[in-house]
């Protein structure tokens, strides 16, 4: 049989392993750290400034307009969404798959996606122009007939598959990280840290009956969040398949979108990974170079797949032979006979989502930190990109060219992508000092994977 | 979840002492002992007789629930209280409410699931009691409440002692 590599290097005792996950709550932040937390907090405010403005004075503010009466905050909504997809991938479908190297990357993921769809829940809410009407999204019953809200769109159904989709993935992290918690207080040395740890962790004790409840639950939120996150994307990609626009009224769209979704979450995770080992040099041992390779294999294969989607949308845009769909294709690509307008962001998500990954064909790039980090960054960008390609093209040229327009893109569109980063950020940071960023109690059964020393047991 | 209970605890340093001195209680005849541990620990259901939980159950009414519901709400919305044409389709569009039905059946799930672990382990509790603070962490324990079957403090103590237990004692409440 073959040896498997071990998933903790460091000849970890189970006291070390407590020791260097919760050395980050527990000591106080390096340079590194408060310099990143003050520029992400100066994006924070700045973002939360761009929002009040675009509320303050309306959506004129972003160069949504018609013909393009959805931008950057559905193509960001998108995006963000999109990141999220990976970490209930890899807590969830992994887990079912029995994935073990699941395991070191799993509580960080799911923060990612719990602050990915809290920076993307926004857009939405904000997109409606009126966000302080945004409980009108909700049926409840009301004094206007009762007028209820319309079932039979495809937004309406986003809003009950990104809320459940919120709630579900908050309870799936907290539940993960009440054990933590429970570590985290008997390990306190001040007071109010016993305390807000104490609360956090419900009680926890720990006995075996516990565990044996603890465990099923963990495996039924898997089993109800891998249909969920399928959903949820494909629920998305539905705002724009159910419309009848050329380039949007596709069937492939909710694999497409899945797929994507994917691709894009875990380059997140991979660029958020490398910084966290930099960070917190003591990781390395748990998320090791075998964990960051199988991700690059995930980023490769994924992309692949989007690649795949690229080139069958063109196919079917010509074995349609319908003249729109056609166009649309032919105007994204920039063929002759176009205007083309948007041909170099079609290029730009080619290159980043398609062509560079294909780095990862050799184990020394897949291993290789300086290039996966790179590679992850393009892959954000592309995917970005896809979204701004979707939305736009199809938008600015529909069936009649005297209702064609460009998007007017303004300062304010710039400043709602960056900012939202800033959002997404600091609470990623103060994550990494408040909760262990690696779940203790999943990862100590872990220690024998690869290890020849079995101390009786099992 | 049973009241607290005055008892003893030993406490042990190895995944596979406490494995063996969990068989070796229930094989005593005990029942209502504790196995504590910082991680879930593979084949400690069996070695202390615990039953499969019945969280599973819980799941699947509370979906069938969130599913009834769903399908309740769109048809009384949609196509009874008040019935727009939306598109000529028909006032109970059925495909059209899969999402939702979708998507309620997961919420109502997920979350009743959470609310069975909180009843069936007890939590949340304010002030839970603590054995040894390295129990969250490196170490593991037996607790034997005092109403347990043959229950004798002096005899459990050197049955413990050896079986490997680094040290035992008396625990006020657990």
């Amino acid at each position: 049989m073959m040896k498997r590599n071990q998933l903790i290097l460091g000849n970890k005792t189970l006291k070390d392993i407590t020791d260097d996950i919760c050395q980050p709550v527990e000591t106080l932040p390096g340079k590194g750290w408060v310099g990143m937390f003050l520029s992400a907090k100066t994006l924070l405010l700045f973002y939360i400034f761009v929002l009040g403005m675009i509320v303050a004075n309306g959506m004129g503010l972003l160069g949504v307009n018609h013909p393009n009466a959805w931008g950057t905050m559905i193509i960001t909504f998108v995006f963000w969404i999109g990141i999220g997809h990976a970490g209930t991938l890899i807590s969830a479908i992994l887990f079912l798959f029995r994935q073990k190297w699941r395991t070191s990357v799993a509580r960080t993921a799911e923060a990612m996606t719990v602050f990915a769809v809290m920076t993307a829940g926004l857009f939405p809410l904000l997109h409606t122009g009126r966000p302080w009407l945004d409980f009108w999204l909700f049926p409840y019953p009301n004094q206007r007939g009762p007028l209820w809200v319309n079932f039979r769109s495809p937004l309406l159904w986003d809003v009950f598959a990104v809320s459940t989709y919120a709630t579900v993935s908050m309870v799936f992290w907290y539940i993960g990280l009440v054990p933590d918690f429970a570590t985290l207080k008997d390990r306190a040395k001040n007071k109010i840290r016993k305390t807000v740890y104490g609360a956090l962790s419900l009680g926890w004790r720990g006995t075996a009956r516990n565990w044996s409840h603890y465990e099923m639950l963990y495996l039924i939120l898997a089993g109800l969040s891998t249909p969920l996150v399928l959903s949820v994307h494909t629920i998305v990609s539905f705002d724009f398949a159910v419309a009848s626009l050329p380039g949007w009224h596709t069937t492939i769209f909710p694999p497409y979108f899945v797929a994507g979704a994917i691709f894009s979450g875990f380059a997140m995770v991979v660029t958020l990974m490398t910084l966290v080992r930099i960070g917190f040099p003591q990781f390395k041992d748990y998320i090791t170079l075998d964990h960051m390779e199988v991700m690059n294999k995930i980023i490769m294969t994924t992309g692949l797949m989007v690649g795949y989607a690229y080139a069958s949308e063109f196919f079917v845009a010509w074995y349609s032979g319908n003249v729109y769909e056609r166009y649309v294709f032919m105007s994204r690509a920039g063929l002759p006979g176009t205007t083309g307008d948007y041909a170099w962001s079609y290029w730009i998500m080619v290159t980043c989502n398609v062509i560079i990954p294909q780095i990862f064909w050799s184990k020394w790039a897949r291993r290789n930190i300086a290039v996966m980090f790179v590679v992850s960054i393009f892959v954000n960008i592309g995917m970005w990109f896809e979204r701004f390609v979707i939305t736009i093209t199809s938008l600015h040229a529909d069936f009649l060219p005297s209702s064609w327009g460009n998007y007017a893109w303004s300062f304010w569109d710039g400043a709602l992508l960056f900012g939202s980063f800033g959002m997404f950020l600091t609470l990623f940071l103060l994550y990494l000092r408040v909760f262990p960023a690696i779940s203790i109690a999943e990862i100590k059964p872990m220690l024998p994977v690869g290890r020849d020393d079995h101390k009786g047991g099992h | 979840m049973a009241k607290l209970m005055p008892g003893l605890a030993a406490i042990f340093t190895e995944e596979h002492q406490i494995l063996e001195a969990a068989r070796k209680s229930r094989d005593l005849g005990m029942t209502k002992f504790e196995a504590i541990s910082p991680y879930p620990i593979h084949g400690m259901e069996e070695a202390c007789g615990i039953k499969r939980s019945s969280i599973p159950y819980v799941t699947f009414i509370a979906g069938s629930i969130g599913l009834t519901s769903a399908l309740a709400l769109t048809w009384y919305t949609s196509a009874y209280d008040w019935p727009i044409n939306v598109g000529g389709k028909p006032p109970f569009s059925l495909p059209a409410f899969i999402p939702i039905m979708f998507e309620l059946t997961v919420l109502f799930a997920a979350l009743a699931s959470v609310g069975a672990l909180f009843y069936h382990a007890g939590i949340p509790r304010i002030d839970p009691p603590t054995i040894d603070p390295d129990l969250t962490s490196h170490k593991f324990a037996i607790f034997v409440p005092e109403n347990e079957t043959g229950y004798e403090a002096k005899k459990l103590e050197s049955f413990y002692k050896g079986l490997g237990a680094e040290y035992v004692k008396k625990v006020e409440a657990y």
